[in-house]
Formats: structure tokens, C-alpha cells, sequence
């Protein structure tokens, strides 16, 4: 099939590669939430992520994408891509309009993953999975509209390279709002809730900064220079993060912790996401170092706090893109691609950069809790009391993430339900009267 | 004296510390155990195959005690581990011939719960 003429090779193929980059970020985050719980509730947790996959993917694909980029008004797309109509191999920019769609909706998926993390140990599976399919539509795709889709923050002119909006402050709002209508784990702030497999959470945020170079250098939507500033930023401001968590952990308690340096590692790459195509190197490790103080001393006020945000969503996702969001208005160039910031003489885009910043807080918040109340009407968010104590695992999922099979019986078709099983031969019948 | 031995929900277990601790019992060790005691089975699925659970995850309180002491111990982990279904544990009072502490040499009362001393002296 020929190629049409608007259509990059290099450019496609950078795109092609990024977004599998992106998708990975939702398992990477499945490991990251995965490690900072307790093990009983290992699985859930990971499954949180996990399943944002199918049905977040899913809902993109039918409506999601419409509402985001399709032609409507500043606040919404329209419904003219529905089920994908009119998404094809054609152009869009450079590279076919399916893999811009497709792109996308790996963003989509992991910033509803995100939520999660404020929720994890205590949410029932099901309520949570109709709440961010709803979010992933009503919420993420009006928002992702308004700064990518051509929507009123675009038309503004507030910056927003990679998501610090769209994505991070999106749920974190969301993570704050949901941690305060599910309420605390019914033993938090009374034992010690500690994280059960800390490598994990290593290995998590080391495969999120991987698939972070897909989704910063990938929003360049092309294979170009951009691409390579961005890349290039999301390396250097998670490094300077990194080094700052560590002095400060070091300074406070004279330890640097591993769950810190993880932490550090996405908080800086969270900071960088808006500004990642529009600032200077050096500007990008400012920027990194900047990032580590709130989200640190949040962090630290929030387990005082009877909010029960259990895995800092807030701290890390909301704190860090506000700052990102925020930086980005002080320190973009023209230069480098974009608009000028603050230092570069024009404080007007500090402004705007606010205001996305105040927009998306109060819409994601007010809507996200709007739709839990929502879901909530027609099924308890809250897991059974028991299920709470016992873990979760076991009680909505029928499986352990680690166990010894000790008291393990098979259970024989026959016996596993009580009707009997068309599939299986039924057994010879005995023969009487031989004897 | 007496070896309390103590048989608990899992998750009960922060609850029993919390009540032990309260009570100035200060003096235990626990382990985790598998058991059975009449519970139902969760049922588990790994890729079609089913398996009944027939071992159920217990921890297990082993607490040596003054005689004064065994009523306290009791009633803080009766109180304290109870959920009403069947599952709760069991709780074993066994009398003891002789406890050595091994650090000091000191034996039987000496050896067991601080607390008690003050009860035996008031």
C-alpha cells in the first residue's frame, strides 16, 4: 500500500515504538502501587492498573478519542469519531491518524490507572472499574480536549508539552477527591501500613521512566528535534530530583530510603512532563530540583493527615504537576520551542499556565465526584469490612499473589458445581448384575 | 505459671498486640501457623484449575504467665480476637513445669511478664 504523501517514515516509526513505550507505563505503575502496598492486597492493587488496560483501551476506542479530538466546541470534542469512524490511515501531522489515536489512548489508560493509587486496599473492584471508565470519558477526555483537542486552554495559549494538566494534575485532583468519598482504610492511622516488596517499587519507577521517554520525547509527535529536547529533559530533571530526595531524605533522617529515591525518581519525571519540549536543559534540572520540595514535605504531612491518600497520588502527581505546570510558564523560551515564560519577559504565560492549573483542579475534582457519588448510588464503593481485613486478593479475585499451595485441594469438575458440566464425558455407568 | 497458647485470625493480630500490650503484657512470641477448625473453604482459581483452601493462615501466640496473669491474658485476647463466626482460634492455658530466662538465669515467676512482680508484691 502506498505511503500518503503527508506521512513521515522516521516520524512513524519513532511513534510506533513510543507508544508501546507509553502502554508499558501501566504495568510499570501496577509494579510501582503493586510493591508499596501490603502483600494480601498485592493483587488488587496491581489489577487496578492492570485492568485500566482493557477497559480504559477499551472506551477509548469507542468514544474516548471522539470526545477528546474530535471537532466539537472548546470544551468537548464532538461524537464524529465514534467507534473510529473516520480514523484511518490518513495523515495527522505526520504520521497516520491511527497511531495518533492509538498513542493517545495510552495516555488515557495510565492516567486513570493513576487514581488508583489513592483507593488501593479498601475500593471494591467492580465500582472501581465503572468509575474510571465514566472518568476516562467524561473527565479525561474533556480535559485532554481543552489543551490537545484544540479546546479553550489550547486557543489561550497555556502550555502543556506531555500532560502536567492533562494527566498528572487531572488525577491527582481526581486521587484527592476519591481518597476523601472512599474514606481511610479502617486501620490507617492506627497501624503501621507498610510497603510489602520494595524492589518492586524500584522496578516500577525504573520501567516508568523508560516508557516516560516515549510518552515526553513521543509528544513531539515526530522524530525531530523536539523529540530529542524533551528526551533529553526527562532525563536530566527526575536526575536532579533524585539527587535533592536524597539530600533531603538524608538531612531528615540520615537514611536515604529506596521507597524515597523511587519517589523522587517520579515526582521529577511528573514535574518535567509540561514543560519537556519547551525548556533548556539546565533549565530542566532547576526545574527537577524545584519539583522534590513539595511533593517531599506533602508527603510527610500527609501521613498526619486523615485523608487517606494511601500511595500519594496528590503529593506526587497533583503537587508535582502543579509545580511542573506552573515552572513551565517561568522557565519556557521561545528558543527552545513554544512560548516565553516569565524569565524570558513575559509574565502573561505564569498566568495562563494558573489558570489550566485552577481549571483542571476544580473540573476534575467537582466531576470526579460527581460520578463516584454516581457509581456509588447503585453499588457500595467500600469492600466488605471482613474482605478489608482478610485483603482483597483472596476475597474478589480467588487468588493469592504469593502462596505456599499448603492446604491446597484440587477441586474435580464433579465436585466444583453443583450442575453438572456439559463438556465433561459424563463417567461409565456401573453395571449391575455381574457380581 | 502457664503457657497460654493462643490460636488467631491473621488480621486480628494487631488487635490482640494492641490488647496484650494494654493489659502490661509485654512478654510473647508469635508465629504464623496453618490450621483447620471447622471454617469454610475459600475457593482459589488459577487458570481453570480450582483448589479448595483447606488450610487457613493463623498466627499463634505462645505467652508465658504468672498464675494472677492467666485471666488478664485470656480476657484480653477473647476480647480482642473475637468476630463471632467460626474461624476465631482457640485459646490453650497449659501448665508449666519450669521457665528459665536465659540472659540472667532467673527462673519460673522471675523469668515470665515484669508486670506480675508488682502484683505479687502489692
Amino acid at each position: 500500500m502506498p505511503i500518503p504523501s503527508p506521512i513521515n517514515a522516521a516520524d512513524t516509526a519513532w511513534m510506533l515504538v513510543a507508544t508501546a513505550m507509553v502502554l508499558l507505563m501501566t504495568p510499570a505503575l501496577a509494579f510501582f502501587y503493586g510493591g508499596l502496598v501490603r502483600s494480601k492486597n498485592a493483587l488488587n492493587t496491581m489489577m487496578m492498573s492492570f485492568a485500566a488496560l482493557g477497559v480504559v483501551g477499551l472506551a477509548w476506542a469507542v468514544a474516548g478519542y471522539s470526545l477528546a479530538f474530535g471537532a466539537g466546541n472548546g470544551l468537548a470534542g464532538g461524537f464524529d469519531h465514534l467507534f473510529l469512524r473516520g480514523v484511518g490511515l490518513e495523515a495527522k501531522g505526520t504520521i497516520p491518524h491511527l497511531l495518533f489515536m492509538a498513542y493517545q489512548g495510552t495516555f488515557a489508560i495510565i492516567t486513570a490507572a493513576l487514581i488508583s493509587g489513592a483507593v488501593v486496599e479498601r475500593m471494591r473492584f467492580g465500582p472501581y472499574l465503572a468509575f474510571i471508565t465514566a472518568w476516562s470519558l467524561l473527565v479525561y477526555a474533556p480535559v485532554c480536549h481543552w489543551v490537545w483537542g484544540g479546546g479553550w486552554l489550547a486557543q489561550l495559549g497555556a502550555l502543556d508539552f506531555a500532560g502536567g494538566t492533562v494527566v498528572h494534575i487531572n488525577a491527582g485532583a481526581a486521587a484527592l477527591v476519591a481518597a476523601a468519598v472512599l474514606g481511610p482504610r479502617r486501620d490507617y492511622g492506627r497501624q503501621a501500613l507498610l510497603p510489602h516488596n520494595v524492589p518492586f517499587v524500584l522496578l516500577g519507577a525504573a520501567l516508568l521512566w523508560f516508557g516516560w521517554f516515549g510518552f515526553n520525547a513521543g509528544s513531539a509527535l515526530g522524530a525531530n528535534a523536539s523529540a530529542a529536547l524533551a528526551f533529553t529533559n526527562t532525563l536530566l530533571a527526575p536526575v536532579a530530583t533524585l539527587v535533592v530526595w536524597m539530600l533531603l531524605d538524608r538531612l531528615r533522617t540520615r537514611k536515604t530510603t529506596a521507597v524515597g529515591a523511587a519517589t523522587g525518581v517520579v515526582v521529577g519525571l511528573v514535574a518535567v512532563t509540561p514543560a519537556a519540549g519547551y525548556i533548556g536543559p539546565m533549565s530542566a534540572i532547576v526545574l527537577g530540583a524545584v519539583a522534590a520540595f513539595p511533593s517531599y514535605f506533602g508527603i510527610l504531612r500527609r501521613s498526619r493527615l486523615r485523608l487517606d491518600d494511601s500511595l500519594d497520588v496528590v503529593a506526587a502527581h497533583g503537587l508535582g504537576g502543579i509545580v511542573g505546570a506552573l515552572l513551565t510558564g517561568v522557565l519556557a523560551r521561545a528558543a527552545w520551542g513554544g512560548i516565553d515564560g516569565l524569565l524570558a519577559g513575559s509574565p502573561e504565560q505564569l498566568g495562563r499556565q494558573l489558570l489550566a492549573v485552577l481549571a483542571t483542579l476544580a473540573y476534575s475534582a467537582g466531576a470526579s465526584f460527581v460520578l463516584l457519588k454516581l457509581v456509588g448510588a447503585f453499588a457500595s464503593l467500600r469492600a466488605d469490612r471482613k474482605h478489608e481485613g482478610l485483603g482483597l486478593d483472596v476475597p474478589l479475585h480467588g487468588e493469592e499473589a504469593y502462596t505456599s499451595g499448603e492446604g491446597a485441594i484440587l477441586v474435580l469438575p464433579a465436585v466444583a458445581s453443583a450442575r453438572p458440566n456439559p463438556l465433561t464425558v459424563p463417567a461409565a455407568q456401573p453395571v449391575g448384575g455381574e457380581a | 505459671m502457664k503457657l497460654i497458647t493462643a490460636i488467631v485470625r491473621p488480621e486480628k493480630l494487631p488487635e490482640v498486640l494492641e490488647a496484650l500490650f494494654r493489659a502490661e503484657v509485654y512478654g510473647l512470641t508469635i508465629s504464623r501457623v496453618q490450621g483447620h477448625g471447622g471454617e469454610t473453604e475459600s475457593v482459589e482459581t488459577y487458570r481453570g484449575t480450582t483448589v479448595k483452601m483447606e488450610l487457613v493462615e493463623k498466627v499463634r501466640l505462645d505467652i508465658g504467665v504468672s498464675d494472677p496473669f492467666v485471666e488478664i491474658t485470656v480476657d484480653a485476647i477473647l476480647s480482642a480476637a473475637r468476630t463471632g463466626e467460626v474461624g476465631d482460634g482457640k485459646i490453650f492455658v497449659i501448665p508449666v513445669e519450669k521457665v528459665i530466662r536465659i540472659r540472667t538465669g532467673e527462673e519460673d515467676v522471675a523469668a515470665v511478664t515484669p508486670a506480675l512482680m508488682e502484683l505479687a508484691g502489692s
